[in-house]
């Protein structure tokens, strides 16, 4: 197939991990921001192919994962209104509230629909004029243009029964606080290919010069991986920092500026609660003022919602980098895909699903 | 293109009504017009309330399905073929020759008399094209909004040739995985009809009754025919696992061995699914005695059915329980059980 093989070629697979190992003189702690990437180390069994020196953290960027209980809570409270149709994409529906999650919701009669679009959330608003239809907005730059696009079309159209509830993530201001941790020991960055494509890559140059850090943007199959990862090591083993551009396929310096404008429409900068990491000044986008009749938050009275985390998930670990999924005591036992104790046990794009579907110590050949 | 062998017999009503569920004159207009001239066999045709068979001496399979699968008509078949097939191929699993199928009906009421038909003469050509009859059945039918249109019960009932040994425990280290064909045609069907995805596809469930396949591989390895299963919803990762485990064994799957047609590829690349984990209804998985494992290919090659057979794997000792998978780039993972849904229901 097209754009997926070329990618997943076994023999410049091997090419690159030789080449790697040739390269690597010491330890690295490098972290990949995204969770889509996590997921391809380990469904290809990238890890296992590195060199033992070289350690991959997995970052935060899982847009389910970092959804705060709060905007969770209130999700699950606006979908058992009455008259509500709750639109989500399909990955939030397992994820744990304080109290119970979509999909059990949804099973008890409260009308919940996966879309694989907020564009269909908008259809369903002008086909269903009797009822509220709220769209569940998570994710980073990547799907807020989506999202931002739906909110501005209902505005032309004049839908008065689509809402939005905003739950958008940035990752600069992330990768921000992760560096400013006193104990961070991440060296370099792969940053998430498809979050440049929108935004571009200058607002990273500052980060890599403040910090003295390579940041790599890469992609998502196999091989970006593993020439993302070659890049960063040989920026670390040459004492360089800066940005690189491994994904140069799809992501330009400037970005998708169509995409930008849209943004800075209909959002503005706010600051935001990250699931088990707590709040990150200026890390999320809310609806600007003259949108604030789509506001699900405010339409709905949910916005003042007090919430309580479990103390025995370590997402906010986890999602820091600071530990392994495996790492967790909860990690398969009280903690699997089917009884999730936190959101990255269940995302497509989360680390502790990404261990406990693909991982395990040490392969046996037979 | 289903072909109507008959066309819609005359009736006073337009849909099924509760009054068709009721037992009394409807039901039986129901079964006089609708079921007989489609299923009627002697056995059927007594309108008994069960069936009797005489049977001779050996083993006899016995296999039941429900099928809830919306919607009702799909390229490649339909909810009435997909009731024959389902239960013939669970049968042929236990390496039996198919003999009778009883077929038991739920209908939603409201719903058109026409689609009944149509399912019940797509049924009707399933169960001749493998040689049985539906010998007993029943219909019931639930208030507008208590089921989905038609839900569709069938049990098969088969004779096991007396030296086949077919059982999931029966893997051992050694052995070979085959699989009959391209993986995950028919869920990635059923998903590209589903409301709310607009992905347009030429692909067609690869519903199909296996049986004569499962004989013909019988035949030329008999005994060295360990496990067969039909990978249906969970697919061949959910599958496997269930053998690996059952066997206390490993099985080591190669990826780039395992046919999937591109469209699929690429359906599930965009939709984030692994077709691992998506439905098949009309292929096997059979494991096998190494030596056996070329002319067992090369016979399911020769079938229209199992033109693209190939042979994904191994039996291991190492990680019983387990399966494990070499990538396309040379790494190892495992392939877990599929936890919760994966798609919206599929089959």
């Amino acid at each position: 197939m097209r754009f997926i093989d070329e990618y997943r070629d076994e023999a410049a697979a091997q090419r690159l991990v030789t080449e790697i190992k040739r390269l690597s003189t010491r330890p690295w702690a490098i972290m990949e921001i995204c969770g889509g990437q996590t997921h391809t180390l380990l469904k290809f069994g990238i890890l296992d192919l590195l060199p033992k020196t070289l350690t991959l953290i997995h970052g935060p960027g899982c847009p389910v994962c970092v959804t705060s209980l709060k905007s969770l809570d209130q999700a699950l409270a606006i979908a058992q209104r009455p008259g509500v149709i709750f639109t989500s994409f399909g990955d939030m529906l397992r994820v744990p509230g304080s109290q119970t999650d979509l999909l059990k919701l949804k099973a008890q009669g409260y009308d919940i629909r996966i879309v694989y679009s907020p564009l269909d959330a908008l259809k369903l608003a002008q086909k269903n004029p009797d009822r509220e239809v709220v769209f569940f907005a998570v994710g980073f730059e990547t799907t807020a243009p989506a999202n931002a696009m739906t909110v501005w079309q209902a505005k032309q159209l004049g839908l008065s029964n689509f809402s939005l509830l905003c739950a958008h993530v940035l990752v600069p201001p992330a990768m921000q606080t992760i560096l400013a941790a006193d104990d961070c020991q991440i060296q370099g960055f792969l940053a998430a290919g498809h979050v440049c494509t929108v935004m571009g890559y200058w607002e990273y140059e500052a980060l890599a010069a403040n910090y003295q850090i390579p940041i790599v943007v890469t992609g998502f199959e196999p091989l970006d991986l593993l020439q993302g990862i070659y890049l960063t090591l040989k920026a670390l083993e040459e004492g360089r920092f800066g940005v690189e551009n491994q994904y140069g396929r799809v992501v330009s310096r400037a970005g998708n500026k169509a995409a930008q404008q849209m943004l800075q429409q209909v959002f503005t900068i706010c600051d935001r609660d990250w699931r088990g990491i707590g709040l990150i000044p200026q890390s999320g986008y809310g609806l600007k003022p003259e949108f604030a009749l789509f506001d699900a938050a405010k339409r709905f009275e949910v916005a003042d919602l007090s919430v309580q985390e479990s103390p025995l998930c370590l997402a906010g670990e986890v999602l820091q980098g600071k530990k392994k999924p495996s790492q967790c005591p909860a990690f398969g036992q009280l903690c699997t895909p089917t009884q999730p104790l936190g959101a990255p046990m269940v995302s497509s794009e989360g680390a502790c699903a990404a261990y406990f579907h693909y991982r395990s110590e040490g392969f046996p050949k037979c | 293109m289903l072909n109507l062998q008959c066309p819609l017999p005359n009736s006073d009503y337009s849909t099924i009504l509760l009054a068709h569920g009721g037992g009394g004159r409807l039901t039986q207009t129901l079964i006089e017009q609708i079921f007989l001239p489609a299923f009627g066999n002697s056995t059927l045709n007594q309108l008994h309330d069960g069936a009797i068979l005489d049977l001779e001496k050996g083993r006899l399979a016995i296999s039941t399905d429900s099928f809830v699968i919306s919607p009702l008509f799909f390229p490649g078949g339909d909810i009435g073929s997909l009731a024959v097939h389902g239960t013939i191929n669970d049968l042929a699993m236990c390496g039996a020759k198919p003999i009778a199928l009883t077929a038991s009906f739920i209908l939603e009421e409201g719903l058109p008399i026409t689609d009944l038909w149509r399912i019940v003469q797509s049924m009707s050509q399933a169960a001749q094209k493998v040689g049985v009859s539906i010998i007993t059945g029943d219909t019931k039918v639930v208030e507008r909004g208590k089921g989905d249109k038609i839900f569709i019960n069938t049990t098969g009932l088969g004779r096991v040739p007396p030296t086949i040994q077919i059982a999931p425990k029966r893997a051992q280290p050694g052995d070979l995985v085959l699989i009959s064909g391209q993986i995950a045609n028919h869920g990635i069907t059923i998903l590209s009809l589903r409301e709310g995805l607009t992905f347009e596809t030429a692909l067609e469930s690869d519903s199909a009754p296996l049986h004569s396949l499962v004989a013909q591989i019988l035949a030329v390895a008999g005994e060295q025919i360990h496990v067969l299963r039909d990978p249906t919803r969970g697919g061949v990762a959910s599958a496997l696992n269930e053998i690996a485990q059952q066997a206390k064994v490993g099985i080591r799957l190669v990826e780039s061995a395992i046919p999937i047609h591109e469209e699929v590829r690429g359906a599930c690349e965009m939709l984030g699914l692994d077709p691992f984990y998506v439905a098949n209804e009309g292929k096997c998985l059979v494991i096998v005695a190494p030596e056996v494992a070329e002319i067992v290919l090369n016979t399911m090659r020769k079938d229209a059915l199992g033109k693209e057979a190939a042979i994904i794997g191994e039996v291991c000792a190492e990680m019983p329980g387990k399966v494990t998978l070499r990538s396309r780039i040379g790494g190892m993972r495992i392939v877990e059980m599929l936890s919760g849904e994966q798609l919206p229901r599929i089959c």
